[in-house]
């Protein structure tokens, strides 16, 4: 088991996600002692989803230098392509249902007719445009899910990395992207309900005797095995000889580019990769969520996501899966409206109102004094330090920190 | 070894953050709980903000007279952070967790559509304050804003008969309200008479600034010699940049008049009125009223804020009319329990703050009187008409797939009634 | 002839109604409708102005006027009506129309204001032009021709005309003439007058003349078959045409009762329903009824029986108005009139053509200067420095709440915007510097780390700005020699506001290129970025040149706080609504360079107008396909428009 041996903090993982999906399980309401709530097996469920995706940008940005910051693009278009087909046959169920009393039976256009009415009526339209048509079949849209978020990150890859744009100006780009898919979406005219987006997602079709709390278990299972595998690949890619070609590209890519490696093809297969796992993320997130409208894939979702990586710990897979999973279970005590207030006599600090001033400032602390984050806490226990340069930046490209190094 | 314990601890203390929410959940019959959903934080905090301080003043005031069923009256407040998953999130675990017995709470409509189907998931009850582009009636939702035909309709009717208004510029921000409202617009004004041509529509995104060509294009509107009118839907911090432009180009509401039906009082609040006045705004409430209860209400919401400033607005009035018929029907069925209290709403009576009283419909939609006020140079309202009750309709009579369609929860059981076939098209809502 | 008629019918008409009025008072008139005044719509309430203004009562004149100014009260206690003046809040002093004198005071309870809306208005305003067009007053004279130009009536001709010999005014007198020939075009029945005043508005870019000339100028499409010889035709047309759809020629001759319809699907649908004997429609069982061919079979048996009607499948639209002739008809009876119109309007569409192209342009500049404003700060700190500064946004949002807090303490708005500009600069200096000093120098060797600090930075500092101002947007405004609008023709107009953000964004531009090439601090700027090791060694301290320059970038970007408040918003998320595309505009006009910049900010404004103009009714899939378009710009030219070339370029 080479791929043990090189990521000595596998079978911790492994065991601890167990652990916690078996943990879940028991307390749950379907399976267990209902000690966790649905809504909160749920945004557990979520979460995962979150670290899954955080896994990829990891791989992007951590171990291969390209600060994306468009890849929450990939995730929502993912949850959109998996949201139309749940709402089709949702709805498609409803429609025969109410059409089974008419006097003569419905012809198959007056069915989907009926379905495009039903989807769209909420946005003012009624016919079906040109991107549903595969929308009834849920093999279609699940290879949907893979081939959309995938041929356009494979086609915008190709484009930037062959004109070289790099650092900065590639991050402003990719971020000019999701905006742009954004804005896109938000048009009614783009034919997946503009802002609404697409909702009661939760619902699945033909599910409707099965309780939520059985089915918010279910993909919890789902979101956590679709984890584990996940890291698996993301273990198994930055382990070999490949993960070292990715490495160098982050450290000095002119030097690599030199030693007769084709960067940009390693660019654009990491890209693609990281841009297919994010939009499978995306299935399996939305829903649970319920809902996916283009507010999820504004340019700010993904400079999110390339916090959790920081905070959690960036060129180290564990510490994307940590960094999304503190900041957004965090987040939802903070905006819960259950911390309690603070009192300072003159001033009641509220966590609803202060709680973002301290996500920001925890970013800025994060950055300045452990820039290896909450991951960096484990290099304390296992005495791995960083070798001290005397105010030399570290390794050959600024900011970069080298294995060896590291090792001390 | 130390890795795993460490690891160990964190998702530790993450379980026990949420095992710490969720044993707070027992409930018991008292106090009586009353969630808040309102965004707090991000784009749509702005008005929502104020609807959550209304619902804890209107619970304030409640406790003061005795609470509802001798029981103190709580208010759980969440904060679904404008985004709009969360509100499902938020929604269910207020049902779940905090086991509130009604929420007030939504302003978007993608929210409340985010929203609707945990609620009747959990046969939850909801109550929600703005208005909205109708084609829809939830068994779990009594909707207390107005309904298209509460608003849009009449104001239209206004510029119509009134204004002698021709030719319409429909402009709205890009979202399902005003794609709904001026779809159904659209069709009411072909069925008036008014030609397809001389109906100008435009979208633009949430908080767009730069007006200068849309205004020049529906000042341009008038090179035909008809009268031109505007009906904006256009949402929230955008309307600041339209109406600057618009006193900018110098149009005045006796050439253009614009009729807003998303600017109340605190939109106004941030721009300097003097070059708007006369342009107008349809309601179902202004803080102009002059009515006692009006008075007494504005008195108790500057006492409760702190600050004499602030203003007060439909979707207030609309809360403060919910929240009132809640108790007495909570009070009438003796009980909380939803579906109790659901058949005590239905003929529910509360006097509007605008004089008259409103009723709730089995349609889930109140009655109220439609308000059309002139901007005057203080922000404030001048109402010039006032119309009679009107029942909010559901399903607008003016779609054709709408037109067949009625709501009644009480005698027919059913929010989506096809009148054509007699059934049930569905009995949860479309979202 | 046909007009000195008139004016005697008008002036004997005002003989006998002052005749008639010898023994009634105005309050009589007012009395008499005074149900429909009360009720105050637009529909019922002519009766009640014509009488007024047709009473031929001195007081008629100052009944209008004050009723509508909103300024006629009714006593509720008797229902007269007076002009009331406010005394306090609750107390108002009522005056006698007809008199002039007051009659006493009374208290608000006891008065009911009349509030004509805005059509009743215009309407009191057409009634009014009689008695106004020769007032003393010169600003009651230009009202009444207002209020013709926006509700003129044939009635106004005599009186205008016969007002325009005695005008002093030299400017109203051209506005009179003016006026009387659109009430020329619209109304005269002498078709030589009309044609004469039509031409003369060749190539006239004003709005009323379009607005005059259009309405003589409609048409219907009519089938042209049973035409009347006199009929004034603009063309004959064919159905399937780009102004006659097929579907529209089809309806044309169904409403004329030329052609049979077919039953339609619902139809078709609905009498199938209607004929199901024993499961079955015409011996087709109902569940075979689930596709269309079943259900046209069973719908031909059934009009084989003559229960419904016969339904042709072979039927198509295009068929049936083949062969058929259709004409475009002017409603305007007079050929001559409608020629010169014709013409006239040609001439004007050309002109206007032409200046709503230089109207886009002005709009394009103004955004452009908009956008280059938000910009050049960043342009400084990014572009210059290479720091990626997310809060960029925010400290434009600072910059507009010192001008809001600025205008709470000076009430005066010139002063208070001559005073926030500094302010904001110094604000956002002061914050500028604060932040290099605390975050940003810890982070110059990691550039995308300082992406990550600023947006937290960037966050924190919208979440308080919310905590300090509420969310609510907060007003702030120009001062008044900046309201309206410098317009250079009723096509062509451009707010003072954006010329000066204009002329603001020129100043920078100046400002930056003075200090960059002229100053010390500039030749230290460049030299530090270029190398900062070397820099250093020649005596400059780098450490305070990035604080400088960063607090100067910082501090411009305040200063486009204000501007950008003062034409659009002050909320706390003012700033991040143009992060993203200040970024972009410095990206794409090339880091480093402020011509770059400008060219970037050009470019993108001028392209989002022109994507507009295509498509004016989504302003939202402007904004996306100009970002679209930037992608793939920055894809063929990644360093921008103009880029940075040898060591300068650095990388």
């Amino acid at each position: 088991m080479e791929i043990f041996k090189k990521n000595p903090s596998l079978p911790v993982f492994i065991a601890a996600l167990a652990i916690f999906t078996l943990a879940v399980t028991f307390m749950s309401e379907a399976y267990g002692t209902g000690a966790l709530s649905t809504s909160f097996v749920k945004t557990l469920g979520k979460t995962l989803c979150l670290a899954l995706v955080a896994i990829a940008m990891d791989l992007v940005w951590g171990y291969t230098g390209i600060l994306s910051l468009g890849h929450f693009a990939f995730f929502g278009l993912g949850g959109y392509m998996i949201g139309m087909w749940l709402m089709y046959a949702r709805t498609e169920i409803i429609v025969i249902e109410s059409m089974a009393n008419a006097p003569i039976p419905p012809t198959p256009s007056e069915i989907s007719d009926a379905i495009g009415t039903q989807i769209f009526g909420v946005v003012g339209s009624s016919d079906f445009p040109l991107i549903w048509t595969f929308a009834h079949s849920f093999w279609a849209q699940i290879a949907l899910v893979v081939l959309v978020p995938g041929i356009l990150a494979l086609v915008f890859g190709w484009l930037a990395f062959r004109s070289r744009v790099t650092g900065v100006y590639l991050s402003i780009l990719t971020q000019a992207m999701t905006l742009a898919l954004s804005l896109y979406l938000f048009q009614n005219d783009s034919g997946l309900r503009g802002n609404n987006g697409l909702s009661g997602l939760q619902n699945l079709p033909g599910a409707d005797a099965i309780s939520q709390d059985n089915i918010s278990i279910w993909f919890f299972w789902a979101s956590a095995f679709a984890l584990l595998l996940t890291y698996l690949i993301a273990a198994f890619i930055v382990s070999g000889k490949f993960g070292s070609v990715i490495r160098g590209i982050r450290d000095d890519e002119a030097r690599v580019r030199f030693l007769g490696y084709s960067v940009e093809g390693f660019k654009l297969f990491v890209f693609t990769l990281t841009a297919v796992i994010a939009a499978i993320g995306g299935a399996l997130y939305y829903p649970q969520a319920g809902i996916i409208n283009p507010a999820e894939i504004a340019p700010i979702a993904s400079i999110y996501l390339a916090v959790w990586v920081a905070i959690g710990g960036r060129g180290r897979i564990y510490g994307a899966v940590i960094g999304a999973g503190f900041v957004s279970l965090v987040s939802t005590y903070f905006t819960g409206g259950q911390a309690p207030d603070i009192n300072l006599g003159f001033y009641t600090i509220k966590w609803v109102d202060w709680w973002l001033v301290l996500l920001g400032l925890s970013f800025v602390l994060v950055t300045l004094f452990a820039p290896k984050g909450i991951g960096g806490l484990f290099d304390l226990i296992t005495h791995r330090m960083s070798p001290t340069r005397h105010g030399l930046p570290l390794g050959p490209d600024k900011g970069s920190l080298r294995e060896e190094e590291a090792e001390k | 070894m130390e890795v795993k314990t460490q690891l160990k601890a964190t998702l530790a203390s993450a379980l026990f953050a949420s095992t710490a929410i969720a044993s707070g959940a027992m409930a018991a019959d008292c106090p009586v709980k009353v969630g808040v959903l309102h965004s707090l934080s991000g784009t749509m905090a702005i008005s929502e903000t104020t609807l959550k301080d209304t619902m804890l003043m209107l619970v304030e005031q409640q406790n003061a007279k005795g609470g509802v069923l001798g029981c103190e009256i709580e208010a759980v407040v969440v904060d679904p952070a404008s985004d709009w998953p969360l509100f499902a999130e938020k929604a269910r675990e207020l049902l779940t967790v905090h086991d509130v017995d009604v929420m007030f709470g939504n302003w978007t409509s993608v929210s409340r559509k985010s929203v609707l189907p945990v609620i009747e998931e959990l046969n939850g009850l909801l109550f929600y304050p703005v208005q909205y582009e109708g084609e829809e009636s939830s068994k779990n939702v009594f909707y207390t804003g107005a309904a298209p035909n509460q608003q849009a309709i009449p104001a239209t009717d206004y510029f119509l008969d009134e204004l002698g208004v021709e030719k319409f510029a429909l402009l709205g921000t890009d979202y399902v309200y005003p794609r709904t409202t001026n779809n159904i617009l659209e069709a009411y004004l072909k069925d008036k008479g008014i030609a397809e041509e001389d109906i100008f529509v435009n979208y633009t995104p949430f908080g767009h600034s730069d007006w200068s060509k849309i205004v020049a294009d529906v000042v341009a509107l008038g090179a035909d010699g008809k009268k031109v009118g505007v009906i904006s839907t256009i949402n929230g911090d955008a309307n600041i940049g339209f109406y600057k432009e618009l006193a900018a180009a110098g149009v005045s509401a006796d050439d253009i008049p614009v009729v807003a039906f998303s600017v109340g009082e605190e939109e106004l609040s941030g721009l300097d009125t003097s070059n708007l006045v006369g342009h107008l705004a349809a309601w179902n409430y202004f803080m102009s009223a002059d009515t006692e209860e009006n008075a007494s209400f504005i008195e108790a919401w500057h006492a409760f804020i702190g600050d004499d400033a602030r203003v007060t607005n439909d979707p207030m009035e609309a809360h403060y009319i919910g929240f009132n018929m809640w108790v007495n029907a909570v009070e009438a069925a003796g009980s909380t329990d939803v579906d109790a209290v659901r058949a005590e709403m239905y003929g529910q009576e509360f006097p509007n703050l605008t004089g008259g009283t409103a009723i709730m419909n089995v349609n889930h939609h109140l009655s109220k009187p439609v308000l059309i006020g002139e901007i005057l140079e203080d922000g404030q309202f001048d109402i010039i008409s006032q119309t009679e009750e009107v029942p909010g309709d559901a399903w607008t009579d003016y779609l054709p797939e709408s037109a067949v369609l009625v709501s009644d929860w009480k005698d027919l059981g059913c929010g989506m009634y096809n009148t054509e076939t007699e059934t049930c098209v569905q009995l949860k809502s479309n979202y | 002839m046909l007009r000195s008629f008139l004016a005697a019918c008008l002036l004997l008409l005002s003989c006998l109604s002052s005749a008639q009025a010898q023994d009634r008072t105005i309050q009589d008139v007012l009395q008499e409708h005074a149900e429909i005044i009360a009720q105050s719509s637009r529909r019922t309430i002519g009766p009640a102005i014509d009488a007024i203004a047709g009473s031929g009562l001195p007081a008629a004149q100052d009944v209008l006027q004050a009723w509508q100014a909103k300024d006629m009260w009714q006593r509720e206690s008797d229902g007269l009506f007076f002009k009331a003046e406010r005394i306090d809040s609750s107390t108002y002093d009522l005056i006698d129309f007809a008199t002039g004198e007051s009659v006493g005071s009374a208290s608000k309870d006891d008065l009911e204001q009349l509030k004509p809306n805005s059509g009743i208005r215009a309407m009191i305003g057409a009634a009014l032009v009689q008695f106004q067009l020769n007032d003393p007053d010169p600003e009651r004279r230009r009202e009444a021709l207002l209020a013709i130009q926006r509700d003129g009536e044939a009635s106004h001709l005599p009186p205008l005309r016969a007002s325009i010999e005695g005008e002093t005014d030299p400017e109203i007198k051209a506005l009179k003439e003016t006026t009387e020939r659109l009430l020329t075009i619209s109304y005269d029945s002498n078709e030589t007058a009309r044609v004469q005043a039509i031409e003369g508005f060749k190539g006239s870019l004003s709005l009323d003349a379009r607005a005059a000339l259009n309405p003589v100028l409609t048409t219907k499409i009519v089938s042209a078959d049973g035409l009347s010889e006199s009929a004034n035709i603009k063309r004959e047309l064919r159905a399937g045409s780009r102004d006659l759809s097929v579907e529209e020629a089809y309806d044309l001759l169904v409403s004329a009762g030329l052609i049979e319809t077919q039953p339609s699907l619902a139809e078709r649908k609905s009498a199938l329903e209607s004929n199901i004997e024993n499961g079955a429609v015409a011996g087709v069982p109902l569940a075979e009824l689930s596709t269309q061919a079943a259900r046209d079979r069973a719908y031909a048996s059934l009009a084989q029986e003559g229960v419904v009607p016969a339904f042709d499948p072979n039927f198509t639209m295009e068929e049936a108005v083949t062969g058929a002739r259709f004409a475009e008809v002017y409603d305007e009876p007079s050929e001559a009139v409608t020629d010169a119109a014709e013409a006239t309007l040609t001439s004007i569409n050309r002109a206007v053509g032409l200046n709503q192209f230089f109207d886009l342009s002005l709009d394009g500049l103004s955004l452009a200067s908009i956008y280059f404003l938000a910009a050049i700060g960043l342009a400084i700190t990014f572009g210059v420095m290479g720091v990626i500064n997310m809060a960029h946004g925010e400290f434009i949002m600072m910059g507009a709440y010192t001008g809001y807090v600025v205008q709470q303490i000076v009430p005066d708005y010139t002063v208070s915007i001559i005073l926030a500009i500094p302010l904001a600069f110094a604000v956002t200096f002061a914050a500028g510097v604060a932040m290099e000093r605390l975050i940003i120098r810890w982070l110059y060797n990691r550039p995308l780390e300082t992406l990550l600090a600023t947006f937290g930075v960037s966050i924190a500092l919208q979440q308080l700005a919310k905590n300090i101002f509420g969310t609510q947007a907060r007003p702030l405004t120009s001062p008044g020699w900046l309201d309206g609008a410098l317009s250079f023709n009723d096509v062509v107009s451009i707010s003072y506001i954006r010329i000066a953000i204009f002329i603001l964004a020129l100043i920078f531009l100046g400002v930056f290129l003075f200090i960059m090439k002229k100053t010390r601090l500039g030749l230290e700027t460049r030299a530090v970025t270029q190398n900062p090791r070397m820099a250093a060694s020649m005596g400059i301290n780098p450490d305070k040149v990035n604080m400088l320059t960063f607090g100067l970038g910082s501090g411009i970007a305040g200063i486009a706080g204000v501007a950008i408040g003062l034409y659009a918003k002050v909320t706390s998320e003012l700033g991040s609504d143009y992060i993203v595309q200040s970024f972009m505009t410095v990206v794409v006009g090339g880091v480093g360079n402020i011509w770059g910049t400008l060219l970037g900010a050009t470019m993108i404004g001028f392209l989002q107008k022109g994507i507009e103009w295509f498509n004016p009714s989504n302003t939202l899939a402007a904004q996306t396909y100009m970002i679209v378009f930037i992608i793939i710009f920055i894809q063929f030219r990644p360093k921008g428009i103009i880029a940075l070339k040898g060591r300068a370029a650095g990388d």
